[in-house]
């Protein structure tokens, strides 16, 4: 059991500097978040674009934005559970337990929620039939290439992982590529290399298609492929793999007595805190009356949400004010040298 | 302003008027029309706010950004009249417009 001073679910910009202000006024924090690296959406979903509207960065990447953020909160040393997932919580006293996926306990007496618009997990298809063989031939992501070894494999997607793949076992395997559409939005020279592959005869590229039908009975047999004019082909396939991105599903969440707008958490503008007392919610995943989804909006709230916390983690002591500027035991917090 | 006509998977048909300038995703969103999530909140990064644009208006919308076609390689069973609502803005050419929900968004 990890005894902390708060949780905070996400470790994505707005999470990042939450822990800061955690830090600053002197809680301890523990961070959970289920992708295998720091960053949410912004590493995710846009490490090389562009962000303009960070207030005093003209401009900055995704992965830029990030490291800044891993760099300013250093002085906290701060542990990030990655890959993991918050499960369940519950309450005891005056803590909250936390459990997660793989089974780790943390005891704390609030709740941060960053979690964006949930954990990222991937998309799947859309066909019913495909839950059957999910996890066994129908798989979302690699983990043991060996398993494909002089199999038919049919890949669906047209990015970089469906790309990659169907590269990676050609060299083992009779891979189809099958997408929506002619063009392909992974690296162009990937895109090259897979019609490079098609000539030699290692891989079969079929476009405008997309799934439309599984069949088998305890194994997957044929798989039938619906074309953009309507005309259906049946392929025989040991495994279908599919890469569809990552969508944000709120998950567990939904289970922890919060109450929702959709998919938002509503909160109080003062402190951030949800319906249930300790448990509070910052950046994309929260909602209240003006709220705009930008990163410097969860700053904000990250800060005050912070401040929230300390009620509940020291009773007994009064948050006093003061600037990181002047203040000595910011300064200590941050381990400034004078 | 441009009424503008969303119809559910279901066949639940919703008629508003919006605004020109939004979005025919911010009308759905702002009127509590169901089946359109727009978990990005309109920034072409998610494929939530996915609709199949009835054929004869198709072709007189402003044509995708490659972004676009990007994105709906994700949504939920797209096809060739697919659009991210988030990336039609509102005008009065657009009066009457009728856009179908695919069945879920993700």
């Amino acid at each position: 059991m990890i005894d902390t001073d708060v949780l905070v679910v996400g470790a994505g910009p707005v999470g990042l500097f939450c822990v800061h202000q955690l830090g600053i006024i002197g809680l301890k924090c523990e961070v959970v978040d289920n992708l295998d690296k720091i960053g949410g959406q912004c590493i995710e979903l846009y490490p090389d674009k562009p962000i303009y509207d960070i207030p005093a960065i003209p401009e900055c990447t995704g992965e830029e934005l990030t490291n800044n953020l891993i760099e300013q909160i250093k002085p906290f040393k701060t542990n990030f559970h990655l890959n993991d997932r918050v499960e369940e919580i519950s309450k005891k006293n005056k803590n909250w337990l936390i459990k997660t996926i793989k089974g780790k306990e943390f005891k704390s007496s609030s709740i941060i929620i960053a979690g964006g618009v949930g954990s990222f997990e991937p998309r799947k298809f859309s066909v019913k039939e495909c839950e059957k063989f999910e996890g066994k031939e129908i798989l979302y992501s690699v983990k043991d290439k060996t398993i494909f070894k002089d199999k038919t494999v049919s890949i669906f997607g047209g990015g970089d992982s469906a790309l990659d793949w169907a590269i990676e076992l050609s060299k083992d395997s009779k891979v189809k590529l099958i997408h929506r559409r002619d063009e392909f939005r992974g690296a162009k020279s990937s895109v090259n290399k897979v019609k490079q592959l098609e000539k030699e005869g290692k891989v079969q590229i079929l476009t405008q298609y997309q799934l439309s039908s599984v069949e088998g009975k305890n194994k997957i047999e044929n798989i039938s492929i619906k074309h953009e004019d309507g005309k259906i082909k049946k392929i025989e396939t040991n495994y279908v793999l599919g890469f569809f991105g990552l969508i944000m599903q709120l998950g567990p969440i939904l289970n922890w007595g919060l109450n929702l707008d959709k998919k938002h958490i509503p909160v109080n503008t003062e402190t951030f805190e949800t319906n249930q007392k300790g448990i509070f919610a910052i950046g994309d995943i929260c909602t209240y009356q003006g709220k705009v989804k930008l990163i410097l909006s969860g700053f904000h709230e990250g800060a005050l949400a912070a401040r929230g916390c300390f009620k509940y983690a020291k009773p007994d002591e009064k948050l006093r004010f003061e600037f990181s500027t002047t203040s000595k035991s910011i300064h200590e917090r941050l381990g400034v040298k004078k | 302003m441009a009424k503008i006509t969303y119809i559910e998977h279901s066949g639940k048909s919703h008629t508003i008027e919006v605004q020109n300038g939004l979005t025919v995703m911010e009308g759905a969103i702002q009127n509590n029309v169901p089946g359109i999530d727009a978990d990005c909140g309109g920034s072409m990064a998610c494929a939530t706010c996915h609709v199949y644009v009835k054929e004869e208006w198709f072709n007189k919308l402003p044509k995708k950004e490659d972004g676009e076609e990007d994105m709906l390689d994700m949504a939920y069973e797209p096809n060739k009249f697919s659009r991210l609502s988030c990336q039609l803005t509102v005008s009065d050419k657009l009066e009457g417009m009728i856009v179908n929900l695919p069945e879920k968004q993700a």
